[in-house]
């Protein structure tokens, strides 16, 4: 239904109680509108006890407004946000395997380290570890650069991200919930 | 009995459930339950179980029951197959808005994951279809799981619950310290304040309103606000329409109550939908069946929508102000800020509309004089002889939208079907469920050939617990919604729809259930009057015209205002 409306990258970060089986009911709600998830990551936050799950896809504003408030709707989920990357910092981690003897036939392996603020994590006789942070088209921008050294592997995670609003919805509303039971 | 003792986690379970409040459980034994069940063996005076023949036929009764009283129905079943019966009936619910409680065992903690003998993995195939499900593998965890448990089900927008239970969890000892109900979960606010700001944006679009629709649905019934809707409807003058769930939640006397919404209700409403300016609509989905075309639907209206559920707001259509909370809390709050109103030449389309189903639709389906009998008038003579009083329990198909169409509701909670899911087979264990719900008020069961052999079975239930369910078969030898499309949008190609039948009578006979035959219209008065009269089940097995047809219908897809009144004809004012 949506594929003609104007798709745009999406982030969504949901709040949960850190039990089993919360991300597969979050998951969920994406696999039964057919949406194709992008990128997924689920971490501990700064409330003890509660998970976050920051997943990215490409939907319309529309039909993300009703994934949000589905997800929501899961009884274990405390709140889910949903973000343009204008109102996010967000930064994903990318890990590149690349042959350490091409990397020494290379006179310009410093300079394309430091042009894209990478670092080498391993060096081994047999390959080496280079780990790059940032946006999505910068670590795809260093993965251009390596391509010709012949990478071996290569894996990228999802987005962590935090929000620039100043306020801190979720740690409120659990206090506002705190009163309740009182 | 000490506050605190050790007793083992099936006895906890048991003793949870009494404590709730629960007196009756439907359900079935098997090996990974059968704790639970030595247990409930020394409570069967505070915990009834009524054993169903087929675990389905246990969510659907427990549905029934929970539609009539307003409280979760609970269910307990074994392991693997028990569990994986139950899954029609939790779908089921989940679409219907419907509590529910349903206790599985599982195989002990130990083998899961290992493909134990009837291990499935119940919580990961029941989370999309439930409002919750859990696993319980320790038996201290039993007492608050099972209260967390009624707390979800029966909270909110109400819903089914599942909880998992480990053997070892059954076995185990743990010591009882009392039990608490649960009413505070942190990540689920199922009963937010009542917006100000919105009441009032509200009761300003009632008040502008010239051509207003009220529109009631099954949540008016869950909320009990039957009496707030009426006033709603009186104070501001507008026309009440339900949905197929929202039956009964006005009464069909009520000279503003103006009939069923969507594909096969009332012209008037669905007509006048696109006439409205002003939609209030109370406890409905606005499911696709109710709203047809949602890009045509309702062009000229200002939509307020009042529900529980959040999710709701704008789902399936465009809504001006969308009010988060319980029907009757929000009517009530909602009825002293609107003006008195009247609106007769709105009303006076309706009756126009009316006027043409009657003519059309109404008259020629329950007085066609002659031929074979047709549901509509089978329905009409036995909503009038139970006084339209009666609780109707119907199964999916045409039998449903004629029962739907031709009974009248008098008293609230008074219509159980299933509606979003549309599960053949609902009716006969559902009839069971409202019976022993509400055993003071009459249960009728209208269901089609082909759905009461789906749960058939069920029967034997009835008789072993001399449940007194009224069953009107209402028999065409088809699969007649199916036979119906089929018609109309595949050239009269009946596949797979003819059916040959037993012997209905004769195999009701043989649980113990009285009946008879209806061949044909002479018979059919004096037959309702013995069914009715009769002390206990019965059943009348009626000979329908299998060409019957229900109309109006709006076809999939279409507008609410493209309504066909027969086979051929489009309605116009
Ligand atoms: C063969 C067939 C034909 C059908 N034809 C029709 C038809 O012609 N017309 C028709 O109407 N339906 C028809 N249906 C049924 C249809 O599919 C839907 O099930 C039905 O329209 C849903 O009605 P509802 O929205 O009122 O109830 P539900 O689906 O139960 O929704 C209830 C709504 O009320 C809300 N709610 C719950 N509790 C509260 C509360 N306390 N306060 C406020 N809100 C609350 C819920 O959040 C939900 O949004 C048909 C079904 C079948 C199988
Ligand atoms: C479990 C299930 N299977 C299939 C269907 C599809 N279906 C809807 S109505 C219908 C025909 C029902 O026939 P019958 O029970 O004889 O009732 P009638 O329509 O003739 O009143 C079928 C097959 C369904 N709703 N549920």
């Amino acid at each position: 239904m949506s594929d003609n409306k104007d798709k745009q990258l999406f982030t969504m970060s949901a709040f949960a109680e850190n039990a089993v089986g919360v991300l597969n009911q979050v998951t969920a709600i994406y696999t039964r509108r057919c949406i194709n998830i992008e990128s997924i990551t689920a971490s501990a936050c700064s409330i003890p006890g509660v998970s976050k799950f920051t997943i990215t896809c490409h939907s319309d504003r529309d039909t993300m407004d009703k994934v949000v408030r589905q997800i929501e709707k899961r009884i274990d989920v405390i709140k889910a946000f949903l973000y343009c990357d204008e109102d996010i910092v967000y930064q994903e981690v990318a890990l590149y395997k690349v042959p350490t003897e091409k990397l020494l036939e290379e006179k310009h392996l410093e300079w394309i380290i430091r042009k894209h603020s990478a670092r080498i994590l391993e060096i081994t006789p047999v390959y080496t570890v280079i780990e790059k942070t940032g946006h999505r088209d910068e670590t795809e921008s260093l993965f251009e650069a390596l391509k010709r050294y012949d990478i071996r592997q290569f894996a990228r995670s999802g987005r962590v991200t935090i929000t620039k609003d100043p306020v801190e919805y979720v740690t409120a509303l659990l206090a506002e919930r705190e009163k309740d039971l009182k | 009995m000490s506050n605190s003792q050790q007793i083992t986690g099936a006895q906890a379970l048991i003793k949870s459930l009494i404590a709730e409040g629960v007196d009756l459980v439907f359900g079935y034994p098997g090996g990974a339950i059968m704790p639970v069940y030595d247990a409930l063996y020394d409570c069967q005076d505070e915990l009834k179980h009524v054993l169903v023949r087929h675990e389905q036929g246990a969510s659907h009764a427990a549905e029934g029951y929970a539609r009539v009283t307003r409280r979760p129905g609970v269910v307990i079943v074994t392991s693997g197959p028990g569990a994986t019966n139950i899954i029609t009936g939790l779908s089921d619910a989940l679409m219907d808005s419907t509590p529910m409680v349903v206790i599985t065992g599982q195989v002990a903690s130990g083998m899961l994951g290992s493909e134990a003998f009837q291990e499935t993995d119940v919580v990961a195939i029941t989370l999309p279809i439930t409002k919750w499900a859990c696993q319980i593998r320790r038996p201290e965890d039993i007492p608050a799981m099972v209260a967390r448990a009624f707390y979800i089900a029966s909270t909110g927008r109400p819903g089914p619950v599942v909880l998992d239970v480990a053997k070892d969890a059954q076995v185990g000892m743990m010591t009882w310290r009392g039990y608490k109900k649960c009413d505070y979960i942190r990540s689920y606010n199922p009963c937010p304040a009542l917006p100000a700001s919105k009441l009032e944006a509200a009761a300003a679009i009632i008040n502008e309103a010239r051509r207003p629709i009220i529109m009631a649905g099954h949540g008016v019934s869950i909320a009990g606000a039957e009496d707030a809707l009426k006033a709603l409807a009186e104070k501001t003058g507008s026309p009440v329409a339900a949905t197929l769930l929202g039956l009964s939640a006005m009464s069909s006397d009520h000279p503003l109550y103006r009939g069923m919404l969507g594909m096969h209700g009332n012209v008037a409403p669905n007509y006048m939908t696109n006439r409205a300016d002003v939609i209030i609509g109370v406890g409905l989905r606005f499911d696709d069946r109710v709203a047809g075309l949602v890009s045509e639907y309702a062009p000229n209206a200002r939509v307020i929508h009042i529900d529980i559920d959040p999710s709701e707001d704008n789902k399936n259509i465009k809504t001006e102000c969308f009010i988060h909370g319980d029907a009757r809390e929000v009517l009530e709050a909602l009825v002293p800020m609107v003006d008195e109103a009247r609106h007769d030449e709105w009303l006076a389309e309706f009756d126009r509309c009316d006027e043409v189903e009657k003519k059309v639709v109404i008259d020629p389906e329950v007085k066609p004089g002659k031929g074979l009998l047709k549901m509509g008038e089978v329905v009409s003579c036995v909503s009038k002889a139970f006084g339209d009083k009666a609780i109707v329990v119907t199964d999916v198909g045409q039998n449903q939208m004629f029962a739907a169409r031709y009974s009248r509701y008098t008293e609230p909670r008074s219509m159980v079907t299933s509606g979003g899911l549309g599960t053949m087979g609902f009716g006969l264990p559902a009839a069971i469920g409202a019976k022993m719900g509400e055993p003071g008020r009459d249960v009728v069961l209208f269901v089609g050939d082909g759905g009461l052999q789906m749960t058939l079975q069920e029967l034997g239930t009835i008789m072993q617990y001399g449940v007194n369910v009224k069953i009107v078969l209402l028999n065409n030898n088809f699969l007649g919604n199916v036979r119906q499309w089929q018609a109309m949008f595949f050239n009269n190609r009946f596949s797979q729809t003819p059916m040959l039948n037993p012997d209905f009578v004769a195999i009701a006979a043989a649980y113990g259930i009285d009946g008879e035959n209806v061949a044909g219209r002479d018979e059919l008065p004096a037959a309702i009057d013995r069914m009715v009269s009769h002390k206990g089940s019965y059943i009348i097995n009626v000979n329908i015209d299998a060409t019957d047809m229900i109309f109006p219908m709006i076809a999939p897809g279409k507008a609410v205002d493209d309504i066909l009144i027969d086979l051929n004809t489009k309605f116009t004012l």
